[in-house]
């Protein structure tokens, strides 16, 4: 397919990041549109008019949104590094661990960082026992894929560096060497990976972003853009 | 168990399990069906869903497959070659079905579900409004991915037409407990076809359950679970 390839994504964002480490995963050629989310371009509007987010992929003139939609889209339309295994099963798992890591870990990491008290005891708590299931589906290798990036390698990139930013930010140490030794061998294995370094943000810029909006984002519980 | 028996472990009122059955049924797949209850988990589910101890559950031979849409790619891609397709051919359409799935389950559930547990009037009309919204937008999803056929998957259901149609009971009772019309043929003209047409398949007739059934149910779970409710 000879069509343009646009990625309209902002780099603080870890699912914009999930976008980019597929592409490049695969070795194609896009642009990157940064966008501002506190100042929506119309562009972005008319691509994603039902949930105005980015990431969003524009292929020729066809938009794709969802980051892990996104990434399977990839996957299935440029040959190159298998993202997904082959297997059925195998695809079926990884599929599971993905929808693991956004409908649990994401939000029980986010909640632990911008709650306080009671709540955030037992933020911490789930995060604890999701942060161990994890690391044990690692199983001493070097990551979720194998020997190389699969999907769910890709879904789990906020615990390669945004967490550990976020948790910094707000005095937390949840995700640390001691208490999860594997997990954060694969995190630097994840951030030193050719395809990952080319397109990872640095560590300054997500603190640029969480440090100055600390208490807005804690009264909302929720990214604030402006 | 022999390597290729399926059973599955589900729940009657679960859009998630119903949507698994609908698409068994539609590939002609066997398979033993295992009804748990969800508030006295068995040893079986506990086994074989450890992580989120969920129904339903996918047990093929010796391996489990959890979470519904998961499931449904499972079979579209182990059963490739028998009935009809569950996700579309084309990986732009693929890509288009899977993110339907998802606003399905993220935004209009969560909005009907919400007026269940809602407590004051205000809080219920709001989450009918969600509600109303959210088919309206699945309104033109339905006239993008039919392209003028019957169905989300086009001549036959797919992965779409099972996900949506699995919370058509839930969709309807709805209606009922809030007066409201969801399901409106002024609004949402081609769902309101769809689901006429989607209701007298099999796979629907054998899996939806009663919608008198299911308000029983749901106003159980108001007194009992949700606590917006009193008994009578």
């Amino acid at each position: 397919m000879g069509e343009t390839l646009k990625l309209f994504g902002w780099k603080v964002s870890p699912y914009s990041h999930r976008a980019e480490v597929a592409l490049r995963l695969k070795g194609v050629k896009y642009e990157f549109i940064h966008e501002d989310l506190a100042n929506k371009s119309d562009m972005l509007i008319r691509y994603n008019p039902i949930l105005k987010k980015i990431p969003v992929l524009l292929h020729g003139d066809t938009p794709i949104v969802e980051s892990q939609v996104i990434v399977e889209y990839i996957d299935e339309v440029f040959d190159g590094h298998p993202i997904l295994p082959k297997d059925p099963y195998k695809r079926a798992e990884a599929r599971f661990w993905a929808r693991f890591i956004d409908e649990k870990v994401r939000p029980q990491v986010w909640m632990s960082c911008w709650t306080d008290g009671e709540t955030q005891k037992s933020f911490i708590a789930q995060v604890k026992e999701s942060l161990a299931i994890l690391q044990g589906r690692l199983e001493g290798k070097k990551f979720f894929g194998g020997d190389s990036i699969g999907l769910i390698d890709i879904m789990a990139c906020s615990l390669a560096l945004w967490f550990g930013v976020m948790q910094e930010v707000v005095g937390l140490n949840l995700l640390n060497e001691d208490d999860y030794p594997e997990l954060c061998q694969w995190g630097e294995e994840y951030r030193n990976a050719e395809a990952v370094k080319e397109c990872l943000p640095e560590r300054e810029l997500i603190v640029g972003f969480f440090a100055p909006r600390k208490d807005r984002i804690f009264a909302k519980k929720a990214p604030v853009y402006d | 168990m022999a390597e290729d028996e399926l059973k599955l472990l589900g729940m009657w009122a679960s859009p998630f399990v119903i949507r698994v059955r609908m698409m068994l049924e539609e590939k002609g797949l066997s398979y033993e069906y295992i009804e748990q209850d969800l508030f006295n988990k068995s040893e079986l589910l506990l086994k074989h869903n450890p992580i989120h101890k969920k129904v339903p559950v996918l047990i093929h031979g010796d391996r489990d497959i959890c979470e519904s849409l998961v499931i449904l790619q499972y079979i579209d891609e182990k059963w490739s070659g028998t009935g009809p397709p569950v996700l579309p051919v084309d990986p732009y359409d693929r890509a288009i079905a899977r993110f339907w799935a998802l606003y399905i389950d993220d935004k209009l559930l969560p909005s009907f579900i919400g007026f269940m547990k809602a407590a004051t009037e205000e809080a219920k009309a709001e989450k009918i409004a969600d509600t109303q919204t959210a088919l309206e937008l699945l309104e033109g999803a339905f006239q993008k991915c039919s392209a003028g056929k019957d169905f989300f998957g086009g001549d036959s259901t797919g992965y779409l037409d099972v996900t949506l149609g699995s919370h058509l009971a839930w969709i309807k009772t709805t209606e009922i407990m809030s007066g409201a019309k969801l399901l409106d043929e002024t609004k949402v003209p081609l769902l309101v076809d769809w689901a006429k047409r989607f209701i007298t398949l099999d796979c629907a007739k054998k899996t939806l359950p009663s919608v008198d059934r299911v308000e029983k149910y749901a106003r159980e779970l108001q007194v009992t679970r949700w606590k917006v409710a009193t008994a009578n």
